[in-house]
């Protein structure tokens, strides 16, 4: 009787492909990925069937479900030039260059001039405890400081454009700053007014509201 | 697992007999697990939906009374928003204290729009025969100069439709605790039915007595 010869290595099946394509997968998400920036609150903004995207330069307002206020501009330049225009306006605002160099790199930020610089010295940790409870950016007419971050931003905004060689008059369409406003759905509208509001008081009369798509028809 | 083959010739003939090699063998399992690893997180970090936003173009300081009168009664129509989802009502012409009824509805898509589709079905008419003329020159046209040519010349014959002299105008009116998803949800719907007069105001105490009680408006401090 003849023995059926078994093969003696282990079946080998070729991988090649799947890693090929892995990796392509890998590469493609690397290149394309966007962080998203840590957010000191979650907004759940509302849907609409508008399909426009959010522009790239964007100074965006958040207003959580509490009516509380957050600022966000982007771009590490324009930030630091945003504080130091703050400054000027705010003398009693105090911050070393360690404060105004971590500044720059944050994201969206919710403090009241008087405790800015006690949040930008803190830890991560730390700073996540003072989001939860920090009031947000004083809206109202007596402080005012949301106004100030609003000139603040545009003007830091048209030196960095100006710095990068465009003309003030080239300086509109895609080029021009835009205003967002990120507010929850169940945010009161009297909150959103006051955020308006401030806005109309420096002559800004366009905003994006921040939508998600609706899915589906209702 | 995958394997690399080195080599390519075989034995030529007359050479020293070598032995035989067998493929290098690479164990690929970790690199594999790592690509991967990195393909699952990137996937879960990336966030697919991008925000999308709705253009507001909010009106510069108005004199409310003064602009009013000027309305025509036939062409107003204002939505009230209350406070709950439930409290969404409109009415048509000028506020009459006696004959002003609330009309309920809803943001579905039997409910407001219908009304606002019928109301500003002419202007609607218009644009969307408009927009079938700029296809078919779309179609017919070859060069790019052309069809953006074409485009900004419908944009603005779109633009004096839906600005036309008898276009409705919709008030949406809101009181202080009125929730910001409704106001976008209405004036979405102002988008969708193409009605662009349109503002934003405060609601004013006789109207929000109608569906609410006195001591609530009282307490909402409204004019």
């Amino acid at each position: 009787m003849s023995k059926i010869k078994m093969p003696k290595s282990a079946p080998s099946l070729d991988m090649t492909p799947m890693v090929d394509l892995g990796f392509l997968l890998v590469t493609f998400f690397i290149l394309t990925a966007k962080f998203r920036p840590n957010e000191p609150v979650i907004v759940d903004v509302p849907a609409a069937t508008s399909e426009l995207l959010l522009p790239e330069k964007v100074m965006q307002i958040t207003v959580d479900d509490k009516g509380r206020v957050f600022f966000d501009l982007a771009g590490k330049d324009i930030r630091r030039e945003m504080l130091n225009r703050m400054v000027q306006r705010h003398p009693e605002l105090k911050l070393t260059e360690d404060e105004a160099r971590k500044f720059a790199l944050l994201g969206m930020c919710g403090m009241p001039m008087n405790n800015l610089s006690q949040y930008l010295s803190a830890d991560e940790k730390t700073r996540a405890a003072l989001d939860a409870q920090t009031p947000g950016i004083p809206t109202d007419s007596i402080n005012g400081e949301l106004g100030d971050w609003i000139q603040s931003g545009y003007e830091a905004f048209m030196a960095d454009a100006e710095k990068h060689g465009l003309e003030p008059k080239d300086i509109k369409g895609d080029k021009a700053l835009r205003y967002a406003i990120k507010a929850d759905g169940t945010t009161d509208y009297e909150k959103v007014e006051q955020v308006i509001d401030v806005f109309r008081d420096k002559n800004i009369f366009q905003f994006n509201m921040v939508t998600t798509l609706e899915s589906g028809s209702k | 697992m995958a394997e690399i083959i080195e080599g390519g010739g075989g034995h030529e003939k007359g050479g020293k007999k070598r032995p035989k090699k067998s493929p290098v063998r690479m164990d690929m399992t970790p690199m594999v697990d790592l690509a991967f690893l990195l393909l699952t997180f990137f996937i879960l970090a990336t966030s697919l939906s991008k925000p999308k936003t709705l253009e507001i173009v909010y009106p510069k300081e108005v004199d409310n009374t003064e602009d009013q009168t000027k309305l025509d009664d036939d062409l107003a129509t204002t939505i009230v928003i209350g406070e709950t989802d439930d409290q969404i009502f409109y009415y048509h012409g000028k506020f009459r204290k006696d004959t002003t009824k609330l009309e309920p509805s809803d943001f579905s898509k039997d409910g407001l729009r219908v009304m606002l589709l019928e109301r500003n079905k002419r202007v609607v008419e218009q644009v969307n025969s408009l927009k079938d003329q700029q296809r078919e020159e779309l179609k017919k046209s070859n060069s790019r100069e052309d069809d953006e040519k074409i485009n900004a010349r419908f944009k603005d014959l779109i633009a004096d439709a839906s600005n036309d002299s008898l276009a409705p105008f919709v008030i949406v009116k809101t009181m202080p605790t009125t929730k910001w998803k409704n106001v976008v949800n209405a004036i979405d719907e102002l988008n969708i039915t193409n009605v662009k007069k349109r503002a934003i105001m405060d609601m004013e105490a006789r109207e929000a007595l109608l569906f609410l009680s006195p001591e609530k408006v009282a307490e909402l401090k409204l004019k």
